[in-house]
């Protein structure tokens, strides 16, 4: 497989990959490492990192370790970014697969209705349906999968017209395959690459959006939320920045390192650029 | 002429969207638990059956839902967006107080990031895989995964907490007396670090795209012919890749108006601008309904327009454009 | 004769890791002032590179390892890059095979062509206009004014390459390199321009590097011949030595692929009607939300008929109707009006799921034989999926898919690869074993062999020739190429804009030609009058 190999040679790829492997084992050591729930209250509030050896990153405003609300907020972040970004991209392949396959009508329809959802901000979007449907960790996922879905669908539209008029899209038609699978069989596959390297951003830009619903205090206040802790810290910005500076940063680490693989996958599924 | 009815067969095909969007978010919004009268109670602290009773006749949320819809529709057509119960005053009066301040922000960002983007991408792909080019790409994948209210905050700490050289917060300073210029200063004071927040991301984004652009366009036979007409490198950047590869990036600040707009809420809270984006997040936590609806009424109408600007831009650069419709 | 250009030694080197280790080895060549010089050879034997390594104009990965390039004495490879600059464009002009592509779209015709002007020259805005003017007259473009406001997609093919013409003979250089400049043009577009390029070669005493994969071509232009395979030059010499006496082993195999424009004798077939076409029409008209685009008429009312083991050729231009009119036969496109009758049963009137069924009764060979093969599936799952779909046991199938592979030409061992571990015509080879699959009635040939080099294309046409005789099919063959088409088909109709303008036997409409337009077709065939040697003897039966 010369892609996987490609992907190896490529230095910032590889340390995208490292740095997705360690937000992982964080979120994968959370229980371990810190037992106890990480909301609740663990000390005296405000302790500066490294300062008390029990919270290497100290305490936020209200007692609590910071510490163990990176490593749980780690799961918080990954599990937005997977399930939201699934959501989003399954959703964009169907509608951007059936209009592009089938054209006309179809494709009108589907593609007014991809207009309007991105003619509506999609964070104002997502502000409705939050104070629609409440703000549960459940809801935001879903919620962020519903403003995600129409640039992948965009982008799979483009590809499936371009390729279904492909003459080995017309011989597979008269080899009498059906429909679903000349879409599923013949053209997804080859459709794939540019939306899985999409993917990516669509990954990045969930946990940003979650991230920034937290930090306005509108996502689920029960989970402990990179955003939460960093608009917790905005009370104290002027002595404790460190409070904001700690998750902020967490957040960073984490889409650098969606936005790195992805960079890094389309480099070596797209090998024709940067060879010169 | 050519370019005017090709941009305004664009505008046409954006209205059935303006139309799914108030539908959608109508309906979106009866969902919701409590309505305007509701939000009214718990401000006033409650209030007798009858009361509540009038109340209800008075805002009309006791018919039923489609002819409440069909009312507002008609009534957006007069440019009438309802009342708002909260802030006590038409809810236009409410949104055109605040959206000067938004437009400034999405200006003034949408310039930073496109000329940026467009300066930082070109240096980029003509220094490709040297120094120049690592430095530029790695600045950009910095700036695309930093979250903006993280990067406001500790702009704020840095920069007006630390070193005291810029204002945290505001749209300008208030209390002091200033000539027009000195006002149009403070203002832009103000807005520096908003600016910069919300228009890294964006920056981020356009350098990448103008540099893959320059670089896809660099390859193309059109090039080769110039250099066979012995043109040289700096004119055929100039005078042949440069426009070409602005097609892509004319069309992404298109897709991202929207986006901008939702940045704004986030920026405009974080540095406490009276904007549509903060109306916006106050709106959701007040519950106050018929000012959300038309903030997203009046949102989807500026990206349409930001769109409509673009689609010109591009029909301007482009002449295939011109004679089709999509 | 003096040598205005003149190559030595000339190698070039790809990068580490291609298909050989040097692109050109050791190319020597001269370029008389006043004559043309065709640098003649299949894909990958260097002739572009050549034409690029003069130019200095190689891809960043490939360099010139070693040899000279004398321009009037001046040799060119060890100039500073500013002294090359100002010889390309002003001294050396090159055209190219597409020149849509080869144009910069943003830009008018006139403002490109004037930029030579701007580059060598300290001609004034006005000078330069009327420069332009001037040039887009001597190159015969119709209304030069509106031309040179126009931007290249407002003109046609041939407009176009004439403007590309024009920007290359600007400051009349000495020598005009031309890479393949009518590859991409229809037939009658091509004969404009090769008469054009010979007329103001001798108008300026310009000499000419033209560089081509096309013998025809050769006879109808070339002043000497430089036949290239592997990088190497393997024989030059007079056009007409070359063309009618040649040497080198290679050079003969190359010109004996080459189909003369001369109808194969082949008896007369009577079988009885398998497929009847009637009155065809299809139209082109997007329909949107907010009104209509414009109607074009792909096809208009054709209507023909297909005897039993019979070869029916269409051929025309790009444009004609001939693709769409196979692909409403096969269904592929949805036809607005007509009938296409297998036996006695009217395709276009089945179901979807009615068709589904039938379809294997009518089968197609595709144009191009890197798109035509789905690149993620192994090629013997290609050929045997349809027969899977149309309920044959899929170890049955895999059998079958074996034989067919022998029939074709190719290792039935060879099931498991993909397709891009094939060449061209293997690829042809495997397209055409997935079409014979499903035992088809009709098989219809949509320009099968348009894609592939001259000595490749005669291969693939004999086993398709072969095919059909051992296995009695029916076949539509669409082309563009006249030579083509003489050799297979039985019948010919003849298409313009849609519309049929010609129909009959094949040897009658090659011969006596009677409508105007089958008689310029025939006319713009390049080479017509040249008889590649060695095929008096070669004509089947």
């Amino acid at each position: 497989m010369p892609a996987f190999k490609r992907y190896f040679r490529n230095s910032s790829a590889v340390m995208g990959l490292v740095l997705l492997v360690a937000v992982v084992l964080l979120a994968l050591s959370a229980d371990f490492l810190f037992p106890r729930n990480p909301l609740s209250l663990a000390g005296r509030p405000l302790q500066w990192p490294m300062a008390n050896p029990r919270f290497w990153l100290g305490t936020d405003n209200m007692g609590r370790d910071i510490a163990a609300q990176i490593f749980y907020g780690a799961r918080i972040s990954l599990l937005i970014g997977v399930v939201a970004t699934s959501l989003a991209i399954a959703v964009g392949i169907l509608v951007g697969a059936v209009a592009g396959y089938y054209g006309g009508l179809v494709d009108e329809v589907l593609m007014r209705i991809t207009d309007a959802f991105q003619t509506l901000p999609n964070f104002l979007l997502l502000l409705l349906l939050i104070a629609v449907f409440g703000s549960r960790i459940e809801m935001v996922v879903i919620a962020i999968g519903v403003v995600s879905w129409p640039a992948p669908a965009r982008l799979t539209r483009a590809e499936f017209m371009t390729l279904r008029n492909r003459e080995f899209v017309e011989a597979a038609r008269l080899s009498g395959l059906s429909d679903t699978r000349l879409i599923f069989g013949e053209i997804l596959p080859n459709a794939l690459p540019p939306v899985i390297v999409y993917a990516s951003v669509v990954m990045a830009t969930s946990i940003l959006l979650e991230s920034s619903l937290a930090f306005l205090n509108l996502s689920d206040p029960n989970v402990p939320s990179w955003g939460n802790l960093v608009g917790l810290g905005r009370s104290v910005l002027r002595s404790e920045w460190y409070v904001s500076a700690i998750p902020g940063f967490a957040i960073l680490l984490t889409v650098l390192a969606v936005s790195l693989v992805g960079q890094g996958l389309n480099d070596a599924l797209n090998p024709r650029l940067d060879e010169q | 002429m050519q370019l005017l009815s090709f941009a305004l067969r664009r505008l046409a095909i954006s209205l059935p969207s303006l139309l799914i969007i108030l539908v959608g978010v109508f309906g979106l919004l009866q969902l919701a638990p409590g309505d305007t009268v509701d939000a009214l109670l718990a401000q006033m602290g409650g209030g007798d059956a009858k009361m509540i009773e009038t109340l209800r006749q008075h805002y009309g949320v006791d018919t039923p839902a489609w002819i409440q819809l069909a009312d507002y529709l008609v009534r957006l057509v007069h440019l009438d967006l309802g009342y708002s119960a909260i802030y006590g005053k038409p809810v236009a009066d409410v949104i055109f107080e605040r959206l000067p301040v938004t437009l400034l922000l999405m200006a003034s960002s949408l310039t930073l990031a496109s000329l940026g983007g467009v300066v930082l991408g070109v240096i980029a792909s003509r220094y490709v895989h040297r120094w120049q080019d690592t430095l530029i790409s790695t600045l950009g994948m910095l700036f695309y995964a930093t979250p903006a209210f993280w990067l406001g905050l500790m702009a704020v700490v840095i920069f007006s907490i630390k070193l005291g050289w810029l204002p945290a917060g505001g749209f300008e300073e208030i209390g002091v007396e200033y000539s027009a210029w000195g006002r149009a200063a403070d203002i832009a004071y103000h807005m520096v670090l908003p600016t910069i927040t919300l228009s890294l991301i964006f920056l981020a984004t356009y350098l990448r795209i103008m540099r893959a652009s320059m670089l896809e366009v660099s390859t193309l036979d059109f090039v080769r012919t110039a250099r066979a007409k012995g043109v040289d490198e700096t004119s055929i950047v100039t005078r042949h890749i440069l426009r070409n590869a602005l097609l892509p990036l004319v069309t992404l600040i298109g897709l991202h108006a929207g986006t901008m707009l939702g940045g704004a809420v986030v920026v405009e809270s974080v540095f406490t601008l009276p904007g549509l984006g903060r109306l916006a997040y106050e709106s959701v936590v007040q519950r106050d309904l018929n000012t959300l609806l038309g903030i997203v009424f009046i949102s989807a109408l500026l990206v349409i327009l930001v769109n409509f600007a673009v689609d010109l831009i591009y029909a301007r650069l482009d002449p295939r454009i011109r004679g089709k419709g999509n | 004769m003096s040598h205005r250009l003149a190559v030595e030694g000339l190698s070039v080197a790809l990068p580490k890791g291609a298909d050989r280790p040097l692109a050109l080895d050791n190319v020597s060549l001269t370029l008389g002032s006043n004559e043309i010089l065709c640098l003649v050879g299949e894909s990958g034997s260097g002739k572009s590179t050549t034409g690029r390594a003069i130019m200095r104009l190689l891809p960043p990965s490939v360099r010139i390892q070693a040899g000279q390039a004398r321009l009037d004495g001046q040799e060119l490879f060890s100039l500073p890059e500013p002294a090359m600059r100002e010889i390309r464009g002003s001294r050396i002009g090159m055209i190219f095979q597409e020149p849509m592509t080869a144009l910069n779209p943003l830009r008018t015709i006139g403002d490109q062509i004037g930029e030579v002007f701007r580059v060598h020259t300290k001609l004034t805005r006005t000078e330069t206009a009327k420069r332009v003017q001037e040039l887009l007259s001597e190159v015969l473009i119709p209304d030069p004014v509106a031309a040179a406001k126009a931007f290249p997609h407002e003109l046609s093919g041939g407009q176009r390459q004439r403007a590309m013409i024009a920007m290359a003979l600007a400051l009349e250089p000495a020598v005009l390199i031309a890479d393949e400049p009518t590859t991409a043009l229809d037939v009658t577009t091509q004969a404009q321009i090769l008469k054009l390029i010979r007329d103001l070669q001798k108008r300026k005493g310009t000499g000419v590097l033209f560089i081509t994969h096309d013998f025809g071509v050769v006879a109808e232009i070339a002043d000497r011949v430089a036949v290239m395979q592997w990088g190497k030059v393997v024989e030059q010499g007079p056009a007409s030595e070359i063309l009618n006496n040649p040497q080198h082993p290679y050079t003969q195999s190359l010109i004996a692929a080459v189909p003369p424009l001369k109808p194969t004798a082949r008896p007369p077939c009577d079988n009885e009607v398998l497929l009847r076409v009637s009155g065809l029409s299809k139209t082109y008209g997007r329909k949107t939300l907010f009104g209509k685009g414009r109607v074009t008429h792909a096809v208009r009312d054709v209507s023909f008929e297909l005897r039993r083991g019979a070869t029916l050729g269409i051929v025309g231009e790009s444009g004609s109707g001939k693709s769409t009119t196979a692909r409403c036969v096969a269904r592929l496109i949805a036809a607005d009006t007509g009938s296409v009758t297998l036996g006695s049963e009217d395709l276009l009137a089945l179901s979807a799921r009615q068709w589904r069924r039938e379809s294997q009764k009518v089968q197609m060979v595709f144009q191009d034989p890197f798109a035509s093969l789905n690149p993620r599936r192994r090629v013997g799952e290609l050929v045997a999926q349809g027969l899977v779909a149309r309920g044959v046991d899929r170890g049955k199938a895999m059998d079958r898919t074996r034989l067919l592979f022998e029939m074709v030409g190719l290792d039935p061992e060879a099931v498991s690869r993909y397709p891009h571990e094939f060449s061209g015509g293997q690829r042809q080879r495997i397209g055409l074993a997935r079409a014979l699959a499903p035992e088809p009635q009709v098989l219809i040939a949509d320009e099968a062999v348009s894609a592939l080099d001259v000595s490749v294309q005669a291969q693939v046409l004999d086993l398709l020739e072969s095919l059909r005789q051992r296995l009695g099919l029916s076949v539509l063959f669409i082309t563009h190429d006249l030579r083509v088409a003489a050799q297979v088909t039985d019948e010919l109709i003849v298409m313009k804009n849609g519309e049929m303008v010609e129909a009959g036997r094949a040897s009658d409409i090659l011969e006596n030609p009677r409508h105007p337009y089958t008689q310029m077709l025939i006319g713009a065939v390049p080479g017509r009058n040249w008889t590649p040697p060695g095929h008096a003897e070669a004509a089947p039966q």
